[in-house]
Order: C-alpha cells, then structure tokens, then sequence
C-alpha cells in the first residue's frame, strides 16, 4: 500500500505542483492519476520513487517512510516505465532489460536468462534481445521498457505516461497487455496518463487532478462516469460520459431474438425467402458472421450468395455462454453500427447467437437503474 | 631520394618520438577534460567559465603559448615539458566543450530511466552518460590528435625533437628538399593514420551508433 499525506511539492520559484495531496494506493491494483497539464501527476509519481523530494507530508510504503532507506535502493525496488521507453540506447535489449538485477547483484548470465523469458512475458520474440533499441518499433521499445521494469520483480510499478507517444492502434494493444500481464501479475500499479479513456479503461481506482495540485476526485471509473463531483471533473471526463458509463454495466440478461440467417453459398432464391424486414445476415460454414444480404443487394445478383456481394457488418456483441456477458456499451454498439439495426451477438467461439436491438439496451439499462446497478 | 633511403631507421625513430610527443598531451588532456566536461554540463555557472575561456586558450598562437610556458610553470626555455603542457592545453580546450555537449545531449528520458533504474550519480555517469557521450568525443579527441600532430612540429623551434627537426634542419642553406618533404609527408601520414586508427576505433566502440531501424520488424 502506497500512502500520501498531506504531501506538498513546491519549487524554488514558489510554484506549488502538489498541495496537500493525501492519496491511500491499494495492493494489486491499478491506480490511475490522470488530469490535464500542471496537474502535477507525474510530480506525485516521481515522489514515490523519490526522483521528486516532497516538500513537506509523507509517503508511507507498506507503512514505512520512503525517506527510511537511500533512494537508489529504494529506486531498484520499484519498478520505473518511462514515456518513450527511456531504453538505453547503448546496450542490447537484454541488457537494458537485465538493468536492475545486474545492480542488485545478479550474476549476468543468470540476469540475461531471466530477461529472455522476460521479453517473451510482454509478448517479443527472445532474439530481439541481442538487438540495440534504436532497430525496435516505439511500440516494441514500449513494451521492452516494461520488462525492464518488471526485471526485479518489485511488488510496485510507477508508470509516466508510458503508451502517450504510440500510434492508437498499437496503444490499444499495449493496454490490452498490460491488463492481460496485471491479471497475471498482480502488481501494485500506479499509472500516470492525460488521457481520460485510457485511465478508464485501466484503472481499479482513478485519481484526478486539477492544476496547481489538489485532488479532485478518487474513485472507481464506473463511479467517476455516474458521478462526477464537479463540472471540473465532469468536463474533463467528457462529453461521451454517459455511453461509456455503460461499459461498467453488464449486458448480461438482455434480450437477445433470433435473427434470420443464411449459409455462404446457399442461392439466391433461399437468401431471397429468408429475409426478415428485409435483412438476412450471412453466415460461413462455423457459423460466424461475415456480413449482411438485404433486398436491394440480392435484387442484382443471381445464383449462390457470394462473400463478395455483401454488405459489411457493424460491431459483435460477445455474450459469452458461461454467463460472461459483454457490456450495454458494446451491446449497444453493435446495435447502431449494424446496416439492419440489429445488434448481432456471438457466443465465445464467435458464433451467431442472434441479435440485440438498441431498445433492448436501454429496456436492460432502465431495469439496472430500478435493480440500483447505476451508480447515482 | 638517395637521402630518404640514407636516413630511414632515422626518420622511422623519429616518427614514432613525434607521436609520443602529440598524443601523450592528448591522453592527459582526455583524463583532465572529463572531470572538467562533467562539471560544465552539471552546473550552470561551471559552464560559463568553462566553455568560453577554453575557447579562448585555443586561440593563442601555438609558439606564443610555447615560449610562455617557462613563465606559467617555472621550466627553462627549453624543457620538452613546454610543448607538452600547451598541448594538453590545446586538448583541454578543445574536449571540455566537446564533453560539455555530449553530455547535454545525451536524452532526458535515458537519465531520468537510469536515475529511476537505481543507478548512482557515479555509476550513472560511467555506465550510461559517459557511454553515450562517446561519438562526440571521439570527434573531439580527432581534431585534438590531428592538430596536436601538426603543432608538434612547430615545437621544435624551441627545441622539442619531432619531424620538425627535418623542416628545420633541411631548411638551412643550401636547403635539403628531400628532408623537408619528407618531413612534411610524414606529418601528414601520422595525422591521416591517427585520425583513420581513432574513427575505427569509435565505430569499435559504439556498435549500437551503427544500427539504424528497419531491420525486420
């Protein structure tokens, strides 16, 4: 547990980048401090390592003062990603990776070994360690830059806005990752971002600052969605709060009604008798989804229904048999992204299951709201 | 060319004095400009003396700071040491900027990694910035070689031995032009190897200068 009391970081020049912060971080989790700039949430990360000295107040790990044992040993016990990696450009992948078990004493072949396996935890082939950082892709770099965090193993990793300079798609990845490498690991995670849907979609508990220091809210994402204590926090989660809060809700129960549906390859004249409102969505032959046949597209064509001839799907809804349902948000989206309107919904395997339509979504949401699911 | 073949055991000693000559001041400056580089990218205010008045040592004529040099540090006229102490001068001036600079350039994110890795102020200097700093100075330590290579020469006015003793001693009358030439084309093939021998040897140093992205991805 990492604690914040009434800590305060003012400069030299009088600027005040944290006031009286007082903070309480919980094991395993992932922690989120995010605001806009000059909010001070790289400052509160760099104190708990100590690359920050407070000015006044406390930071208690496990209920020890930070300022107990010298930074450098402090430092090598908490893990450090840094945006755009920070890789020492001078040293092989494994070796910037091996970094922090080589300094606390780990015989380098032994601290070589443990990297390789490393690298494969984050999803790189081994090979790619005997490359310099320089020849890795920013997203690669990023992901390198994590295993070296995790060399040592520490309970504690401080993240500085580590996926900020990746293109989105490869972001999306990494955060993906990250989640997959938390479920495994357990890790006591404090994770600093400006971005608003990132913090979201990684944190247990997100902080949010306000410039000049001061805390403004601490919650869960769901809550912080629902129930923004102010317009500052209001606007800075964003104008889309109310679909995303549906994120948090589970679609689980939702009505799902059968679709009509025809095989890949089944004549036209099937396809023809099988719509319904005008819509069939078509299926391969392991009964997943690969798009939509509709009056008007089949009025054109004759003979056995082509993949070439479709009219593209929106977005799956997975309701998972073992009673994993997605959330209202992706429900929801596969209902308005759908040509038919219909939501089309796949079991684990991705197989067709049927379809949700967007009242269902929101007949699912008003009953949550009754059954006090929606946080108020 | 009679006279060439005549003297090359000579010329060949005389060579490798020369070297020794040029390049001990360039080891010694090397080991006084680190400390000095070091402080001038640490603190602001060490820069600020440190940078323009090395700049300002390099612009005194090589001969003027030679015949001072019995003032500065107490030798006779005379004294090898002469030389040797303004050439170290010479590369002082040169590196600690060189050093200052390389140092600056090494990125931010690298320090403040190696800082959050747990390294010392110390093992952070020698494992990571120093490292780092290597390409540019060893285009530094290039310039000093070559120029101190050259001044060399115009030490043995007052007397210091080296491949001027050929442009001198041939110069007088009736002037020896092999001797002057071949003292010249020595000068000139010591500075090429010496510069050619420490470029391969920074590229030996810095293998992960060389690799570019784009291998496979």
């Amino acid at each position: 547990m990492i604690e914040f009391q009434a800590v305060t970081k003012r400069y030299d020049d009088g600027t005040v980048a944290v006031d009286h912060l007082d903070l309480t971080i919980e094991d395993g989790r992932v922690t989120v401090l995010v605001g806009p700039s000059g909010c001070g949430k790289t400052t509160s990360l760099r104190m708990i390592n100590r690359m920050v000295e407070a000015s006044s107040g406390t930071i208690l790990l496990d209920g020890k003062d930070i300022r107990d044992q010298p930074a450098a040993a402090l430092r090598r016990g908490i893990g450090y990603v840094i945006q755009n990696a920070g890789l020492f450009p001078h040293r092989s992948v494994l070796d910037n990776v091996a970094t922090v078990p080589i300094l606390l004493g780990t015989k380098k072949a032994a601290a070589r070994k443990r990297a390789a396996e490393l690298l494969e935890t984050v999803g790189l082939p081994a090979e790619m360690g005997k490359r310099y950082p320089g020849q890795l892709s920013g997203g690669q770099q990023q992901r390198v830059g994590v295993a070296r965090a995790l060399a040592a193993d520490p309970p504690v990793l401080l993240m500085d806005e580590p996926f900020s300079a990746v293109d989105p798609i490869v972001r999306d990845d990494l955060q993906d990752e990250l989640l997959r490498l938390q479920s495994e690991l357990g890790k006591t995670i404090v994770f600093v971002t400006h971005d608003i849907d990132e913090a979201i979609k990684l944190g247990d508990k997100v902080a949010v600052l306000r410039v000049g220091g001061q805390l403004a809210q601490y919650d869960s994402p769901s809550a912080l969605l629902a129930k923004p204590v102010d317009d500052f926090v209001a606007s800075f989660v964003g104008r889309d709060r109310g679909y995303r809060a549906l994120g948090f809700l589970s679609a689980h129960g939702i009505e799902v009604k059968p679709v009509a549906a025809v095989a890949l390859g089944a004549t036209v004249d099937e396809a023809r008798r099988a719509l319904e409102g005008g819509w069939a969505v078509v299926v391969d032959d392991t009964r997943r989804p690969v798009g939509w046949v509709s009056e008007v597209s089949l009025s054109t064509v004759e003979g056995q229904v082509r993949r070439e001839w479709l009219v593209s799907g929106g977005s799956l809804y997975v309701a998972d048999a073992e009673g994993k349902a997605g959330s209202l948000r992706t429900a929801l989206d596969a209902a308005l992204s759908s040509p038919a309107a219909l939501g089309i919904t796949v079991d684990g395997e991705g197989a067709l299951v049927g379809a949700v339509t967007a009242e269902s979504v929101l007949a699912a949401l008003a009953k949550a709201r009754q059954a006090g699911e929606v946080p108020l | 060319m009679n006279w060439v073949a005549d003297h090359a055991d000579e010329l060949f000693t005389v060579s490798l004095e020369h070297l020794r000559l040029a390049l001990l001041p360039v080891l010694v400056g090397l080991l006084l400009s680190l400390p000095l580089g070091w402080a001038a990218n640490r603190w602001r205010i060490a820069r600020l003396v440190l940078v323009p008045v090395s700049g300002l040592l390099y612009t005194i004529p090589s001969l003027a700071l030679f015949v001072m040099m019995p003032l500065l540090i107490g030798t006779q006229i005379l004294d090898p040491l002469n030389v040797q102490v303004a050439l170290t001068v010479y590369t002082v001036a040169l590196l600690v900027r060189s050093i200052a600079d390389a140092l600056a350039a090494v990125p931010e994110p690298v320090i403040a990694a190696a800082t959050a890795m747990g390294y010392r102020a110390v093992g952070r200097f020698f494992a990571v910035e120093l490292p780092l700093a290597i390409p540019v100075m060893v285009a530094g330590l290039r310039v000093a070689a070559v120029s101190n290579i050259s001044l060399v020469a115009v030490g043995q006015i007052i007397g210091v031995g080296g491949l001027g003793y050929f442009l001198l001693h041939g110069a007088q009358s009736p002037p020896n032009y092999p001797e002057i030439i071949s003292g010249i084309v020595l000068i000139v093939v010591l500075a090429l190897l010496v510069d050619l021998l420490l470029a391969l040897a920074g590229r030996a140093l810095t293998p992960w200068a060389r690799s570019r992205p784009g291998g496979s991805r």
